[in-house]
């Protein structure tokens, strides 16, 4: 039954992938308005150092100690860039550059001179993922959705990033005014007693979650992609937040989906007998979205320069 | 009247918490770095007047606002709102910061920037009631911009823009305006639009203080004036404060060095 195969092979898989673009997308918005999308660049970054120590503090590559190490050199990084902007007296951008980068080879480094070859780490992991390896093998067809004990097998990447894309939406959804109004106007909203500065961490510290969790499952690529891509397209076609915001979400899925089935059958119908990587397909097709709205969006004069 | 005893005047006030002054200001000192941007500015605002900030670039200006605010932290000294720290009275205070801190890109519609000024009046998901949207109109209608409405924010003017920035000082509806430079980059007739509205909150017993460039309006314009440059030149009435020596000391050349042989000299 065909139903079956789906839900086996390839369900799982695009949930991840759509939860994984969703969760980087939603706060994409604020970071694309506030003008830090690098941040998430950053944060991708930095992943990898932090899984290689902790990698090597506990000696095993089970999701957790990756996750708290992935999660503490988000943390050092974006302390570090502060420290950077603030004592170096040099712009956000150069700061993040000269943390990320330095940090992301530290983490090569790592990599190279421990022994690490055993196991499953390596750049290519980190780069895409490990999307197709995601089956739910216990799965007997869509009715598996409503049973207990087969979606206690499904891959737990899924439910991860169900909780983290929940706790992303939970965020935007209580602090939206307060996030609209400290993103646009920061004096301002100082001034009404919005801790603004306080918000602009706490949406940090979620991007950082969300880049995590979604590293762990997709890989760094379609972690930039997603943090950049469908907010920017999103902004290209309208001129209200409300609207961007689920602009963006609708980018996110369909580049999700479309990229997974594009990564399954365009080699197929091109006549080559191989996949691709569907992550890495995933963030094409969001960059060619870009693309597109960039062509054709209603806003996109706005990017025109002013006279 | 020389500094020495301007400070030996508002000494008197130190540490007396008058519930009828909107802004006492007590030895404010701000720095970004090792320079300080301002330094130990004693002045004090009345209930009820216009008052005009006036300096040249980079003298302290809007910083002096925005560390009063707690916007930028004070290195020394304190701000009094109506005899109160400024948590606890923030409702009564309006600000509007200079027009270029803002991104006018952001997708807002003029609406919903006026709206922003009851934000502490909305509840937690800041839902918008009927009664809400109707004053923010009332305010965009004060103002002239009443058709602009529905507009993208960046798809206005420099004009428009303040004029907008203004109306949502009108639905916070405050009884001091701290307004950075509301007339800079507007014409003439939206410079008397603003001006009414502004004599209005006036005649109302509310208090405006603008950051102010046009030294020719100075005296039509306000009621009070405080000259700084990064130092307090001089404060009062525009009759007595708004003169060629305090203008020259304010502006002038080496005015670091003059000013610092004025103070060490004994009152006299
Ligand atoms: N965020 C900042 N970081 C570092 N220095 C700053 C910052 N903001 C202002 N300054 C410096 O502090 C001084 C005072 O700046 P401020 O903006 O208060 O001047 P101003 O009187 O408002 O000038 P203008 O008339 O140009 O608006 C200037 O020398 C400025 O370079
Ligand atoms: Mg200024």
């Amino acid at each position: 039954m065909i139903g079956q195969e789906f839900v086996q092979l390839s369900l799982t898989p695009m949930l991840v992938g759509i939860l994984a673009s969703l969760a980087c997308a939603l706060p994409g918005n604020f970071l694309l308005l506030r003008r830090q999308t690098l941040i998430g660049d950053a944060i991708s970054h930095v992943v990898l150092p932090g899984i290689v120590v902790a990698f090597l503090i506990s000696g095993s590559i089970a999701a957790w100690p990756m996750m708290l190490g992935a999660s503490g050199a988000a943390l050092v990084a974006v302390l570090m860039i502060e420290a950077v902007k603030r004592f170096g007296r040099i712009e956000s951008g150069a700061a993040m550059g000269v943390i990320f980068t330095s940090m992301f080879a530290g983490g090569v480094l790592l990599l190279e001179q421990s022994d690490t070859s055993s196991v499953h780490l390596d750049v290519q992991h980190a780069l895409y993922g490990n999307l197709e390896s995601l089956i739910w093998l216990s799965a007997e067809g869509w009715g598996s959705l409503f049973d207990l004990a087969a979606l206690s097998e499904m891959p737990p990447q899924v439910g991860r990033l169900f909780v983290v894309l929940a706790l992303v939406v939970a965020f935007i959804a209580v602090f939206w005014s307060s996030l609209k109004i400290a993103t646009f106007d920061e004096s301002f909203a100082l001034s009404i007693g919005i801790p603004a500065r306080l918000l602009g961490f706490a949406l940090v510290a979620l991007t950082a979650i969300a880049a995590v969790a979604a590293f762990d499952a997709v890989g760094s690529i379609i972690v930039i992609a997603m943090f950049i891509c469908p907010a920017a397209t999103a902004r290209l076609m309208t001129d209200d937040l409300v609207v961007q915001v689920l602009w963006s979400a609708v980018f996110a899925v369909v580049s999700a989906v479309l990229g997974y089935m594009l990564a399954g059958y365009l080699p197929g119908l091109l006549g080559y007998d191989y996949a691709v990587s569907a992550a890495g397909m995933m963030a094409t097709v969001s960059g060619l979205i870009l693309g597109v709205a960039c062509l054709f969006g209603p806003k996109r004069k706005r990017i025109a320069p002013t006279a | 009247m020389s500094d020495v005893e301007l400070i030996a005047r508002d000494g008197d006030r130190v540490g007396r918490k008058d519930p009828e002054c909107p802004l006492a200001i007590d030895g404010l000192t701000v720095s970004y770095g090792d320079k300080p941007a301002v330094f130990s500015v004693d002045t004090r605002f009345g209930k009820g007047r216009m008052v005009a900030i006036v300096g040249p670039n980079g003298a302290g200006k809007s910083t002096l606002m925005k560390a009063v605010l707690g916007i930028v932290p004070k290195l020394a000294g304190r701000a009094l709102f109506f005899g109160e720290p400024f948590e606890s009275v923030r409702s009564r205070v309006a600000y509007v910061p200079q027009r270029a801190s803002v991104d006018w890109d952001f997708p807002v519609r003029v609406i919903d920037v006026v709206l922003m000024g009851l934000y502490r009046s909305l509840g937690i998901f800041g839902m918008t009631s009927k009664k809400d949207i109707a004053k923010a109109h009332a305010c965009l209608e004060r103002v002239g911009m009443a058709d602009f409405a529905r507009r993208q924010i960046g798809q206005l003017s420099g004009g428009q823009q303040q004029r907008v920035f203004l109306a949502r000082a009108l639905a916070q509806d405050a009884d001091l305006y701290l307004l950075d430079e509301p007339l800079a980059g507007v014409d003439a007739a939206t410079e008397r639009a603003i001006m009414s509205v502004l004599k209005d909150l006036k005649s109302e017993g509310r208090t405006v203080v603008c950051v102010h460039h046009d030294l020719a309006t100075v005296r039509s314009y306000f009621d009070d004036v405080l000259l700084i440059n990064v130092r307090k030149i001089a404060d009062g009435p525009v009759a007595s404060a708004f003169n060629d020596r305090n203008l020259q000391q304010t502006y002038g050349g080496r005015l670091g060095a003059t000013h610092i042989a004025e103070l060490q000299q004994p009152a006299g």
